[in-house]
C-alpha cells in the first residue's frame, strides 16, 4: 500500500468544501473536484466531506458509489473508457474491449500495476456518431478498430 | 382546505386536496398491493405495485397510486386488465431479484407470479431495495447508519464504505419494517448483535427485572430527545406491572 491510500493530505479537500461555502447541495460538484484533485476518492477525504457539511457518511457514500465517473479505487493515470452504448455496441465494442484486455492484461475496473492504464466500460459516450468510440482521459478516440488500439495505447505513458 | 372530487372503482369521495390515492383507497378499504410504502415515510414508488389505472377528461394511463397526490378530479380504477398486468410483472422482477423471499410468496402467489421468466439473482441475499430500512433509519430515526449503494444491478443496502455501521444505535427499526427479512439481528445476553449491518451494540439491563432490554446507544438517543424529562431505566414488561400496580393502589385508595 502507497502512502497516498495511508494518509492522504486533506488540505485540498479543506479547501474545496470551503469553496463551496461546505453546502451541501454542492456535494456532486465536490465530489469530483475531489476526484480532480487525488485522482480517486480516497476514504479519508469522503469522511471528512460528511464531517464538514454535516451529512451522514452513508449518504456521501452512496452518492459516491452511484457515478460511474467517481471511483473509490485508485486509478491509473490514464483512464481507458471503452463505449458499450447501443451504436458502439453494434459497431464492434466486443473486439475492442478484447483487444484492450489484451494489451493492458486489465478487466473491467481494474488498474495495471504500474498504475498506467485503468480501464471501463461505459454505456455511451455521448459520440455515437463516430462509433465505436473510446477516450483515454480527455481524449476521444472514434471510428477505432482493434488493430488501432496498440497505436493510440502508445502515446498514454 | 379545499375538497376535490374523485372517484375510486366507481365510488365518488371528496377527499382533501394533496390526498394521496393509495391513503384514499385503503380508507375506502379498496385492496393496493404495496411493497415499498410506509405511512409514516414520504412517497417514494419503487416497488411499481400500487399501479392504477388514472383517468383524466380523455385520457387514461397507469399511475403508482403511493405518490400520486390528487389534486384534480381523478378517476381512478384499481382493478383493470392493464393494472393486473402491470403489478405482475413488476412481482416478476422482484421475484427474480429475491427469488427465495418466502414472505414474498403469498404475494406473489396472489398476483399470479409462480416462476419468474427472468435469470433469479442469487448473490445479494433477500433485498428487493424497497428503501423501507434506509428511509426509516434517516426520516424516522434520524440516524442514516446505512444507505444505498452502487446503481442498476449492483445496487445494494449497505453500511457507509461497507465498514461496521458504527453510527447504528441497535433500534431494530430495519428488521421490522423489512418486507423479505433480509435484515438480520441477533440478541445474545448483554448484546445486540446487528448482523446485516455489522454492528455490536451493548445492551442495557432493566433496574427492576435484570434483562438486557435496550441498547445503551439507543437509551442515550431516546433520552437525548426527551430534553431532562427522565427515561426509567425499566423493561416495557416491568413498566407494564408497574402501571397497572399503581392503577390497582389508586383504585383501592378510591373505594377505601
Ligand atoms: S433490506 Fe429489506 S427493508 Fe431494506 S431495502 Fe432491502 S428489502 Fe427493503
Ligand atoms: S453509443 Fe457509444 S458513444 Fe453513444
Ligand atoms: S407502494 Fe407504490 S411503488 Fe411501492
Amino acid at each position: 500500500m502507497n502512502n497516498i491510500q495511508e494518509k492522504p493530505d486533506l488540505t485540498e479537500v479543506e479547501r474545496i468544501i470551503a469553496k463551496y461555502n461546505g453546502k451541501d447541495s454542492w456535494l456532486v460538484m465536490i465530489l469530483q473536484d475531489i476526484q480532480e484533485a487525488y485522482n480517486y476518492l480516497p476514504e479519508p477525504t469522503l469522511e471528512l466531506v460528511a464531517e464538514k457539511l454535516n451529512i451522514p457518511l452513508s449518504r456521501v457514500h452512496s452518492v459516491a458509489t452511484f457515478y460511474s465517473s467517481l471511483s473509490l479505487q485508485e486509478r491509473g493515470r490514464h483512464v481507458i473508457r471503452v463505449c458499450d452504448g447501443t451504436a458502439c455496441h453494434l459497431k464492434g465494442f466486443v473486439n475492442l474491449r478484447d483487444e484492450i484486455e489484451r494489451q493492458t492484461g486489465l478487466t473491467e475496473g481494474q488498474t495495471t500495476p504500474d498504475k498506467r492504464f485503468s480501464f471501463e466500460v461505459v454505456a455511451c459516450l455521448g459520440a455515437c456518431a463516430i462509433a465505436p468510440v473510446m477516450s483515454v482521459g480527455n481524449d476521444y478516440h472514434g471510428e477505432m478498430s482493434a488493430e488501432k488500439i496498440k497505436d493510440v495505447l502508445s502515446k498514454y505513458k | 382546505m379545499a375538497k376535490i372530487k374523485t372517484i375510486i372503482d366507481g365510488i365518488e369521495v371528496e377527499v382533501e386536496r394533496d390526498s394521496w390515492a393509495i391513503d384514499v383507497a385503503r380508507e375506502l378499504g379498496i385492496d393496493i398491493p404495496t411493497l415499498c410504502y410506509h405511512p409514516a415515510l414520504g412517497p417514494y414508488g419503487a416497488c411499481r405495485l400500487c399501479v392504477v389505472e388514472v383517468t383524466k377528461s380523455k385520457w387514461t394511463w397507469l399511475a403508482t397510486a403511493c405518490d400520486l397526490p390528487i389534486r384534480e378530479e381523478l378517476s381512478i380504477k384499481t382493478n383493470t386488465p392493464e393494472v393486473i398486468r402491470s403489478r405482475k410483472m413488476a412481482m416478476e422482477l422482484i421475484m427474480a431479484r429475491a427469488p427465495r423471499a418466502e414472505s414474498l410468496f403469498p404475494l406473489a402467489e396472489k398476483l399470479g407470479v409462480t416462476k419468474p421468466r427472468f435469470k433469479c439473482r442469487d448473490d445479494i441475499g433477500n433485498c428487493i431495495l424497497c428503501g423501507l430500512c434506509v428511509r426509516m433509519c434517516d426520516q424516522i430515526i434520524g440516524v442514516s447508519a446505512i444507505n444505498f449503494a452502487n446503481r442498476g444491478h449492483k445496487r445494494i443496502v449497505t453500511t457507509p464504505l461497507h465498514k461496521k455501521a458504527d453510527k447504528c444505535i441497535g433500534c431494530n427499526v430495519c428488521v421490522e419494517v423489512c418486507p423479505t427479512g433480509h435484515v438480520k439481528t441477533l440478541d445474545d445476553g448483554s448484546f445486540r448483535h446487528m448482523q446485516t449491518w455489522d454492528a455490536d451494540l451493548e445492551m442495557l439491563h432493566c433496574l427492576i427485572c435484570d434483562k438486557p432490554y435496550i441498547p445503551a446507544k439507543q437509551f442515550k438517543v431516546i433520552s437525548d430527545k426527551l430534553e431532562g424529562i427522565e427515561l426509567k431505566r425499566i423493561c416495557p414488561v416491568c413498566r407494564r406491572k408497574e402501571t397497572v400496580d399503581n392503577l390497582r393502589y389508586a383504585v383501592v385508595e378510591k373505594v377505601s
